[in-house]
């Protein structure tokens, strides 16, 4: 596999780390001189410096053979004219841009980017998650947030403790994937029951997920 | 021609002489730039509204009321930023006469080709230039 990736920063920089761990050919474009001199040194990587949204860039940087552009930087302008030009001019098949602003993710989809993702979006939705209930944690969205994974703590005065799981009827569209009790890991079935203490991982679809909430959250 | 509903997209030396010109010929003009400072380069001929805010940001181009636009000109003076408004205004908002300057011809041509009419003002000063060489 052979990638682009345009920006600098951390996430650049782990990006890469994980690129090359894979084995994916990578290369890095970059406008600060010594950023991209520093990435150069400490990364199995071609490093280019220069502008991502330039034709002429891109082409050094083999975009004709790449499979993936990646766009990184702090300007929404910048990464949705890199991919643009990528898909048009080279054929890059797959492009995927970092919105700042969240509201350019579904602009840059609409505009033929493959993928669009806001970083301050996926942020802000974790803290708020983890504010709204310190009893849940790790949630993770998948398959771009069509699916919730989660992790809830039962106290002893949850309503909930002391039912099966046939007794307390989940909504539609979740599931309690396992039940941690005690260091063991139990895949319930119906007639399991949940005690105090349990940490359950639960699976669940949005639009049925604030239901599930207030079923297992003392509410 | 009948009075025009017109955004202008950056109001540096180009954005202001063209707001100011279309402002003084009775359409309703309203003019944005990130900076406020950059208000100063009108001439007393506009009459128009006056934005700031950064272009790239949907909220502050539908402060502007893009969507009921008859035209938008996207004349600031980073390519990306006019080709990405450009672009929401033609695909988003679906306005009909959209114009872009851009200053990278190669950057122009790619657009171009892709439906988006744009300016280069590298390729009319090349051709200006040419025009006045002795043959």
């Amino acid at each position: 596999m052979k990638i682009i990736l345009i920006g600098g920063s951390k996430l650049a920089y782990f990006l890469a780390k994980q690129f090359a761990s894979k084995n994916y050919y990578t290369t890095i474009i970059n406008q600060d001189l010594e950023e991209a001199k520093a990435l150069s040194r400490t990364l199995k990587a071609t490093v280019i410096h220069g502008e991502g949204s330039n034709p002429a860039t891109l082409g050094e940087a083999g975009a004709l053979q790449a499979d993936v552009i990646l766009s990184l930087t702090t300007r929404d302008e910048d990464n949705l004219i890199a991919c643009q030009i990528a898909q048009k001019e080279y054929g890059v098949p797959r492009t995927i841009a970092l919105v700042n602003d969240p509201e350019n993710q579904e602009i840059f989809e609409k505009l033929g980017i493959t993928v669009a993702f806001s970083a301050t979006q996926i942020i802000a939705t974790l803290i708020e998650q983890q504010t709204a209930s310190s009893d849940i944690q790790n949630l993770l969205p998948i398959a771009e947030g069509k699916v919730n994974v989660s992790e809830i703590a039962l106290t002893a005065d949850n309503p909930v403790v002391g039912k099966t799981i046939d007794q307390i009827q989940l909504p539609s569209g979740t599931l309690i994937a396992c039940i941690l009790r005690q260091g063991e890991v139990i895949v319930p079935n119906g007639e399991n029951s949940l005690e105090a203490l349990d940490r359950l991982v639960i699976i669940g679809q949005p639009e049925s997920y604030g239901q599930l909430m207030r079923l297992l959250c003392n509410e | 021609m009948a009075s025009q509903y017109i955004v202008v997209v950056g109001c540096g030396r180009l954005g202001s002489m063209l707001a100011s010109r279309l402002s003084g010929q009775g359409n309703s003009v309203v003019v944005i730039d990130p900076y406020e400072s950059s208000f100063n380069n009108l001439s007393s001929d506009f009459s128009g509204f006056q934005i700031a805010g950064d272009a790239s940001e949907i909220e502050i181009l539908r402060s502007a009321k893009v969507d009921q636009a008859d035209c938008v000109l996207a004349v600031t003076d980073k390519d990306n930023i006019n080709l990405m408004v450009a672009q929401i205004a033609r695909n988003v908002f679906g306005i009909g006469i959209v114009i872009a300057r851009v200053f990278d011809p190669a950057r122009e041509k790619i657009y171009r080709d892709f439906g988006i009419a744009t300016i280069s003002p590298t390729q009319l000063s090349a051709d200006a230039f040419m025009a006045n060489m002795p043959s």
